[in-house]
Parts: structure tokens; C-alpha cells; sequence
């Protein structure tokens, strides 16, 4: 009679344990998922800071048409991009067209020396800054995720449920790995 | 980085047991020599937690008061707001609110009872003397500090030393005023009564040290841990190191600091370490030991 109910205690124990395991998986999934929706947040801060960026230059330097429409281009690219690497490229080019209008704003003193232009440069250093920080903590996230996927005896239930080994955002073109170079 | 945080994780907690170890140990001399049992323990909790339990719910608000910081708005210091709000992106807790305090020493410290109610402090020393990326190394470690809760494992250390100060206090009052009941229980043989009340007696006239030094060696590895952490919300530990060279070289005292908020502060504000033995009764280890570490990340 005892040995029936020890069996069925253990029992119970094995169920609980996995729908411990169970439940762990979704929540870690569910971070990853969430970390990767506020990359989008920081993008799109950077997208809205761009508009203002380039009339504060124009109103000091309206000539520079090249580089208005390059980064005007970069930038409309980038907000349609569909897939991860679309994105990435698109991202990468806006990246450089950027750099590209501020050596130029170099040569107005008077802009540089506006509050707003200089208010927009530290905004914008600081949202790229954050987009850093944001696909980072994604990383980390899925760091998590995929081990408790992967260690046993998580890694039973991960199959059984069918939880899948998530993605780490890197970098696919290694073109992207080269410093960004500035042309005037 | 991820072997610094694993092992003062563990040296940390290792510590609070031992410290747990000392408390029981304490109880059990009181509960025997008076033959008033776990009673002695429970007291002393009661007397203690309450007494500390303020300082901890409030501790935002009193170490700003203490301090002098001035809130800031984005528009004054961006740059410190946006670099604080990048590291709570990457350390994936709220942006805690940020003060400044004038003071051309450079400092910085973070306090608060959970992530949702903490806050960050700098001098204006701070940001004077330091780059970007020193700041953002000095930033994440207090960032680190948050994330870890220290504040609660500080306020634990301190309600520990406390029972420990308040069992031993009375032990000794014990011994001074009189047995009490338990000679009548009888213990087995006479020398062995008096091994144990001498043992009793060592122990509570040496926990109260004994507790001290756990608690600063505890603040000390929780302050390796939050520059392992904070080295691993920047990915850059060279930050970190850079800016404690330069705040080791800086020998002003912090004006708005003293010995009750010193140990808060990423470096002691009261510059005034020298020797083996002060090493002991430290709140953070040297900073030689601490560049070091990040070195060899």
C-alpha cells in the first residue's frame, strides 16, 4: 500500500517538475521575443530623429544636396526593409550616410555650434548607443533561452513541445565588418 | 567575466551562510545558558529587523537627503540620461531616476529598495574628469549594484550584525547578572559545563568583531561582482578600469560623504586607506585588486 503511494508522490514530483521546465521555456522564450520588438523601438527613434537632424543642416547648409538625398534614400530603405538581412544592409548604409552628414556639417561652424544641431548629434549618438544595448540584452536573452533549449533535462521537454534553438542577431555581410568609410 | 560573477556569487553566499552559522550558534549558547530555547533568536529578530527595515524601504529617499543631490532633467545632462538608459536596456531593468551632486570630487553611487524605485547618483566631478567610455564602465557598475539588489543584501548584513550584537550583549549580561534557570536541568558533567560556558563566552565577546568583518567582506565581493557585471552590460572592461585609475589619482574627499554613506560609493569617498588592517575593515577591496580583475577579463 505504501509502495502506491510513494509511486504516485513521485509521480506527481516528475509532473510538476516538468511543467516547471515547461512553463521556465515560455517565459524565456517570450523575453527573447520581447527583446527583439524593443530593437524595432530604438530603430525607429533613430528613424524620427533623422527628419529634424536634416533641416537643422539645411537651414546652414542648403547646397549640400548629395548628401540629403543620400541620407533621405538610406533612410526610406531602411524603414521598408522586410527580412533580418535587408534590414541589416539597409541599417549599415543609413549608418554611413549619417556619417557622412555630419564630416559635412564639419565644415559650418555656425551649425556646429547650434544648440539644436548640437542637442540632435548627442540624441542621435546616444539612440545608436541604445540600439547597441538593445540587440546586446536580445543576445543575452536568447543566450538563455537556448541553453535551458539545450541542457538536460529541460532539453526533454524543449522536444516534446517543440521549442526551437533561436537565432543570435550577427552580423551576415562581413562587408559590415569594415569600419564605415565617409565620402564627400 | 561570467568565472568573476559565478565566483563571487558563491563566495557571497557562502559568506551569509557562515554569518547564518554565527547567528545560530549564538542562540543555541543563549538558549543553553538561560534555558530560554530559540526564544532568544526570535527576539533579537524582532528588536532588529524593524529597526533596519525603515532605513531599507526608504533608502532612496535618505541617501538623497543625506547626500544633496539634485534631481536632472534630460535637458540638462543628455548625455548621462541617455547612457544610463542605454545600460537599463542592456541590463533590461527600468531607467532608474538620476541625481547630481556639485562637487568637483568624482564619485558616484546607486541606491534603492528594487529596480522600480532606484536611483543613480554622480558629482559633477564625474562627469567633468571622466570619457564616455569610463562613464559608461562607472554607470554600469552601479547599474550592476541595482540588478544584484545590494541594497537588500546590504540591509541583510546589517540586520544580521545586529542580532549578533544584540545575542552576545545579552549572553554576557547573563554571565554578569547571574545562570538563570538551567543549572537545574543539569548537564552531565561539571568540566563540561565549563568548556562550554567558556566557549560561550569567547563567542560573544568576539561575534560582534567577527559579524563586522563578514559584513564588510560581504560588501567587498559584492562590489568585485558589480564590476563583473558591470564589465558585462558594457562588454567593455577597460572602461571600468580606466576610470578607476583615474579616481584612485583623484585625492579630493567627497564633501557630502561620511562614514555612514561611504560604503555606497564606487570608491571610498573619505580617501583615507593605508595599511594591512584597514584592508580588513574595508567596504571595498583596493583598487589596485580591482583593476586587476577587470584586466584580466
Amino acid at each position: 500500500m505504501i509502495v502506491l503511494w510513494i509511486l504516485i508522490i513521485i509521480g506527481v514530483g516528475f509532473v510538476l517538475l516538468a511543467v516547471g521546465i515547461y512553463n521556465g521555456l515560455i517565459t524565456l522564450r517570450n523575453r527573447a521575443n520581447n527583446a527583439w520588438a524593443q530593437v524595432d523601438v530604438q530603430l525607429r527613434r533613430r528613424y524620427d530623429l533623422i527628419p529634424n537632424l536634416m533641416e537643422t543642416v539645411r537651414g546652414y547648409a542648403k547646397h549640400e544636396r548629395e548628401v540629403f538625398q543620400k541620407v533621405t534614400e538610406a533612410r526610406s530603405k531602411a524603414m521598408d526593409a522586410e527580412s533580418v538581412k535587408e534590414q541589416e544592409k539597409a541599417e549599415n548604409m543609413l549608418t554611413g550616410a549619417l556619417k557622412s552628414l555630419f564630416a559635412v556639417a564639419e565644415n559650418y561652424p555656425d551649425l556646429k555650434a547650434s544648440q539644436n544641431f548640437m542637442m540632435l548629434q548627442e540624441e542621435l549618438a546616444g539612440t545608436e548607443g541604445k540600439i547597441a544595448y538593445a540587440r546586446q540584452f536580445y543576445n543575452d536573452t536568447v543566450m538563455k533561452f537556448n541553453t535551458k533549449q539545450q541542457v538536460f533535462p529541460s532539453n526533454i521537454i524543449a522536444d516534446m513541445f517543440g521549442f526551437k534553438e533561436k537565432e543570435y542577431f550577427e552580423i551576415e555581410e562581413p562587408a559590415a565588418r569594415e569600419p564605415v568609410s565617409v565620402k564627400f | 567575466m561570467y568565472e568573476q560573477i559565478t565566483r563571487n556569487k558563491w563566495r557571497s553566499f557562502f559568506l551569509i551562510l557562515f554569518f547564518l552559522g554565527l547567528i545560530f550558534a549564538l542562540s543555541w549558547a543563549f538558549g543553553e545558558l538561560t534555558g530560554w530555547g530559540p526564544q532568544g533568536l526570535i527576539l533579537a529578530a524582532v528588536i532588529a529587523v524593524p529597526m533596519t527595515f525603515g532605513s531599507y524601504y526608504a533608502s532612496d529617499k535618505i541617501v538623497l537627503a543625506i547626500s544633496r543631490a539634485k534631481p536632472v532633467q534630460k535637458i540638462d545632462y543628455p548625455y548621462l540620461y541617455n547612457v544610463v538608459e542605454g545600460l537599463a536596456i542592456a541590463a533590461g531593468l527600468p531607467k532608474p531616476r538620476c541625481y547630481v551632486i556639485d562637487d568637483t570630487a568624482p564619485n558616484a553611487f546607486a541606491s534603492g529598495r528594487n529596480p522600480k524605485n532606484s536611483v543613480i547618483v554622480v558629482t559633477t566631478g564625474l562627469l567633468q574628469k571622466l570619457n564616455r567610455a569610463e562613464l559608461e564602465g562607472v554607470l554600469a557598475h552601479e547599474m550592476s549594484h541595482i540588478k544584484n539588489r545590494d541594497v537588500l543584501v546590504q540591509t541583510l548584513a546589517v540586520v544580521m550584525v545586529g542580532v549578533v550584537a544584540l545575542l552576545s550583549d545579552w549572553i554576557l549580561r547573563t554571565f554578569i547578572w547571574g545562570r538563570g534557570r538551567k543549572r537545574s536541568r543539569g548537564k552531565s558533567s561539571g568540566n563540561a559545563a565549563a568548556i562550554f560556558v567558556v566557549i560561550a563566552l569567547v563567542l560573544a565577546i568576539l561575534s560582534p568583531l567577527i559579524a563586522q568583518l563578514l559584513k564588510l567582506s560581504i560588501s567587498r565581493k559584492r562590489e568585485f561582482l558589480a564590476d563583473a557585471n558591470g564589465a558585462l552590460l558594457t562588454r567593455y572592461p577597460p572602461g571600468l578600469a580606466s576610470a578607476l585609475k583615474k579616481l584612485s589619482e583623484d585625492k579630493e574627499p567627497l564633501e557630502a560623504a561620511n562614514k555612514a554613506t561611504a560604503h555606497m560609493y564606487i570608491v571610498n569617498p573619505l580617501k583615507d586607506i593605508k595599511g594591512k588592517v584597514n584592508k580588513l575593515f574595508s567596504t571595498h577591496p583596493p583598487i589596485e585588486d580591482r583593476i586587476a580583475a577587470l584586466e584580466k577579463m
